[in-house]
């Protein structure tokens, strides 16, 4: 009953695939599945084999269709496969499609319930778990069977493609955070399944797993927590939030690691409100800039709509706050659960009236943390609200990274002046006013309140104002303000995090990306390079763009614009900022509400390029 | 003769802000004027204030007192956002803030409760007056059913009534003033001055230009005529006067007085009048607001005060330093923290 006898012969010949292919593991949402493939990943991760897991999620709380794609790499490429060689289709809704889309050669583990897969194709393996039978033999309460059912799956994996069962154990330890009580339950079923396996089905596949050295001193975990540890150590200390998806996890993740900065007393250094909407977070935090707080929200692009007069309020008055967007797919309610890099634009030009924002663009977990600790001395060095643009795959998926490098520069809080400073800085200038730019470089002096100085204080307003912060319609006044924002907006593109280049080879092709798609890139690269196809890649990893962008244009033949989202948005920007000479630069835009595949880019550009 | 000065050795004058630019005999004014004289009288330290508003008539208002405090003018019915960050920021702050019927009971309704429910604790002014002033004479959700006014006919929606909402969302201390009356605007500034939470303080203010007819309940004369305090009220405050001395002369009998301790140690004293208002029980609070919205009865005063719950910077068992003021060594962890927690991620 476990193999398809015609299929037998074509497939016993092939050469071993060793750490080297795709599972996608295919449940009913709110089954319990994401420990069943949350161990898995790890375990792997612990037998030294780079690997990533993404969680490709309905927006639904139980009974949608949903997928979990487990990569298994050797030569450390963790971008998602556009196709997965092994399908654990447990979910009789989509098995039928999930089967299809298997290569020939492909591996199909599934359960007795779903019998109607089995003679679906010949080239493929059937592995046919006898979940009802295995889990009558168990001695789990009959409350906890559904939720840990998917645990058979685990032991058919582990005994297939050769996991230990210890390892599993420990892993499982780990995700109950020591409880022998639930690991052991978990286990029992793993085991089960696992000796089931191991006496009644032949493996006929050529993939299995052998432990190697891909992932020492590597770490794993999602981008929000990592967003979020940056964030507790570049000194935040007023959070407000509303709960979106997929940006909860990441006042989750401040929450957790809320304790290195306790003191013995445990009394917080961090104020965490969950506010009535995304607006009062807004308000929340740019009320804290405004006060010396270092303030944060996290949101998506709904929230991030919401927080747009809030934006321009804090932009104009010049008030320092940060502002994640982990973004999801719109327009409007759009695919709440799925991937995009859709905001981009909206969020550099959030607010009405003229100006842009600052924009920080992590491309991994390394600068998820980076960039969590230093857009808050971004925000304050120049005064302003900076926009940390994430997305879904990055903030909720595991992903492998080298450990993050401690913060290499003292915290910045900006030109803030205490009264002393203050006193001094009358007697040089004869006079204060919050936004004279007495240094040329855009970038005023401001006072906090609290500072005990008769002249310490002054009256913040979005309405116009002259460099004394006095209510002013004046056109002069008006004009001064704009240009000292633009120049100050000048400044902040040598201050901020510049691109990440590659281009030591004479190529001709240029590559442009932001955030996710890097992993992806990469792999396509490789691929291109052994097509005898030279390229070189610049990543933006903020905005305003800083100048290398245009040499990197200007340097190649052919330019190809990479980003997930349907509209091409950083194309538009860069024809925006570069507008002179980009008939070569061209847009391999796809939003798809899934990350970013190497195939994808690598049939796409080998197209364009011809 | 040089000015009288208060015990910091400062003169009104110093309280004071830039000119207003409102309509000359604007209520707002009256109530800015009371701000200047409370903050003088009880000698507060204007670097330790903030002052906040939305946007309105009543919102440009905090840049006409005070002017050595720092202010924010916000954005529309968000004011109380602002503060909330604000004071989580730095809980040595004293917040001023100021709103109007249209920030507080239409566009910032949300953030009008939920600051409450909360208790941010800041006095919350509301500068009421039933109708939009800027944009030149529209109705707000606080004016009377069966009003008439030129730019938009007959109003036909009842009104909401932003004590009573106070009231019902949690708020611990509640009151309703008259612009037109200086005195107890001014006592009741200084019994919120005292208070820890969110102290709500809706004041009927007139506006001249565009609702100050007789008929309106929200006019000078309708309220000079219909006022009705509720008691007469006097702060014993610690701080400021010798408060054992005024009890000790006292010679209300104690069935006509009720003396509430406040956080600081002051107290208010009540003395009733012909009724039998008691601000501390919830249900007289409620009737008392029910039946003048109802009846078009202007009772003014306390009309509302319990024991503070505990404020949202003490829920937030926060450190006691402020933690805008807080330095590097706390606010980011050791490279061995950092160390310690990847070592512990690692695969092996």
């Amino acid at each position: 009953m476990a193999i398809h006898p015609q299929t037998e012969s074509k497939i016993i010949t092939r050469e071993p695939v060793i750490n080297d292919f795709a599972f996608s593991v295919a449940t009913k949402n709110g089954s319990g599945s994401q420990t069943s493939n949350n161990v898995l990943v790890r375990s792997l991760f612990r037998m030294g084999i780079p690997v990533n897991g993404k969680n490709l999620f309905p927006s639904n709380i139980k009974g949608l269709p949903t997928w979990y794609t487990i990569r298994a790499s050797k030569e450390g490429y963790t971008a998602r496969k556009a196709v997965t060689e092994i399908v654990v289709a447990y979910n009789d809704a989509t098995a039928t499609e999930d089967v299809s889309n298997l290569p020939p050669g492909g591996v199909c583990i599934t359960t007795d319930k779903i019998a109607k897969v089995i003679k679906q194709r010949d080239d493929i393996s059937y592995y046919e778990i006898p979940v009802t039978k295995l889990m009558r033999q168990t001695k789990v309460p009959s409350a906890f069977r559904k939720l840990v059912e998917n645990m058979t799956y685990v032991g058919a994996v582990a005994q297939l493609f050769d996991i230990p069962l210890e390892l599993i154990y420990q892993v499982l330890l780990d995700n109950f955070k020591g409880r022998e009580k639930p690991a052991r339950m978990n286990h029992d079923i793993v085991e089960l399944a696992y000796h089931w396996t191991a006496e009644n089905i032949v493996k006929t596949d050529p993939y299995r797993f052998e432990n190697m050295d891909g992932t020492r001193g590597k770490i794993m975990m999602t981008g929000n927590e990592a967003g979020a540890l940056g964030a507790v150590f570049g000194g935040v200390n007023v959070v407000a939030w509303y709960p979106i998806t997929p940006s909860t996890s990441f006042v989750d993740g401040v929450i957790a690691y809320r304790h290195l900065r306790q003191n013995d007393a445990k009394e917080n250094t961090i104020a965490i409100v969950q506010a009535e909407d995304e607006l009062a977070a807004a308000g929340i935090v740019v009320g804290a800039g405004w006060a010396g707080g270092r303030s944060l929200t996290s949101t998506s692009g709904p929230g991030i709509s919401l927080m747009s007069e809030f934006a321009g309020l804090a932009y104009f008055a010049e008030i320092p706050a940060v502002f994640w967007n982990i973004t999801r797919m719109g327009p409007s309610t759009g695919l709440p659960t799925r991937t995009s890099q859709g905001d981009l634009l909206f969020t550099h030009f959030l607010g009405h009236g003229d100006g842009r924002q600052i924009c920080l663009m992590p491309g991994d977990l390394k600068e998820a943390f980076e960039f969590g600790w230093k857009s808050f001395d971004i925000a304050e060095a120049l005064q302003t609200p900076v926009f940390v643009i994430s997305d879904l795959d990055l903030g909720m998926n595991n992903w492998l990274s080298d450990p993050f490098d401690y913060p290499d520069q003292p915290i910045n809080r900006g030109k803030v002046l205490n009264a002393d400073e203050l006193q001094a800085f009358i007697a040089e200038h004869g006079k204060w006013g919050r936004y004279m730019d007495v240094d040329g470089d855009g970038i005023p002096y401001r006072t906090v309140p609290g500072t005990n100085h008769r002249f310490a204080g002054y009256f913040t307003r979005g309405t116009g104002h002259d460099e004394m912060a006095t209510y002013s319609e004046r056109s002069d006044d008006w004009i001064e303000n704009m240009t000292r924002l633009r120049r100050k907006m000048d400044t902040a593109r040598d201050l901020l995090p510049h691109p990440i280049v590659e281009a030591e080879s004479d190529a001709d092709i240029g590559i442009i990306t932001f955030g996710t798609n890097d992993e992806a890139i990469r792999e396509a690269r490789d691929w291109l390079t052994n097509d005898g196809i030279k390229t070189n890649y610049l990543r933006i990893r903020a905005l305003p763009m800083a100048a290398a962008v245009t040499d990197f244009i200007d340097q190649h033949k052919s330019v190809f614009v990479i980003e997930n989202n349907f509209d091409g948005q950083l194309t538009q920007l860069i024809r925006l900022e570069h507008p002179e000479n980009i008939s070569h630069v061209r847009s391999l835009a796809l939003g798809d509400g899934l990350p970013m595949t190497p195939t994808w880019i690598y049939e796409n550009l080998k197209e364009q390029e011809g | 003769m040089p000015p009288r000065t208060n015990h910091l050795g400062l003169s009104r004058n110093e309280y004071k802000g830039s000119p207003s630019t409102l309509c000359p005999g604007c209520g707002h004014d009256s109530i800015s004027n009371q701000l200047i004289s409370m903050a003088y009288e009880l000698g507060l330290e204007q670097h330790k204030i903030i002052k906040v508003s939305g946007i309105g008539c009543s919102s440009k208002t905090p840049a006409y007192f005070l002017g050595g405090s720092h202010g924010f003018n916000a954005l529309h019915g968000r004011m109380p956002s602002v503060v909330t960050g604000a004071l989580l920021a730095n809980t040595e702050l004293e917040c001023i803030a100021v709103s109007g019927d249209g920030d507080s009971g239409s566009i910032g309704m949300g953030q009008f409760k939920h600051v409450i429910r909360r208790n941010v604790p800041f006095i919350y002014i509301i500068e009421n007056n039933g109708v939009y002033g800027l944009t030149k004479g529209q109705f707000s959700a606080t004016a009377d059913e069966g009003q008439f006014l030129k730019y938009y006919g007959t109003n036909h929606m009842p009104p909401i009534d932003l004590a009573l909402e106070a009231v019902i969302a949690g708020a611990t201390f509640v009151a309703r003033s008259f612009s037109g009356d200086a005195k107890q605007v001014q006592t009741l500034l200084q019994a919120a001055v005292c208070h820890n939470g969110t102290a709500v303080l809706d004041i009927i203010s007139p506006c001249v230009t565009f609702n100050n007819a007789e008929t309106s309940t929200k006019s000078y004369p309708y309220g000079k005529d219909h006022e009705i305090p509720l008691h007469e009220i006097q702060i014993l405050a610690p701080d400021y006067v010798d408060a054992k001395e005024e009890i000790e002369i006292d010679d209300y009998d104690a069935g006509d007085t009720i003396d509430v301790e406040m956080h600081d140690g002051s107290f208010i004293r009540l003395k009733k009048l012909d009724n039998d208002h008691d601000p501390r029980n919830k249900r007289m609070a409620l009737d008392v607001l029910e039946r003048s919205m109802r009846e078009q009865i202007f009772s003014t005063g306390l009309i509302y005060y319990e024991e503070p719950r505990p404020t949202l910077p003490e829920t937030e068992e926060l450190v006691e330093t402020p933690l805008a003021q807080l330095e590097e060594a706390e606010l980011r962890p050791s490279e061995a923290a950092l160390d310690g927690l990847m070592q512990s991620l690692m695969a092996n």
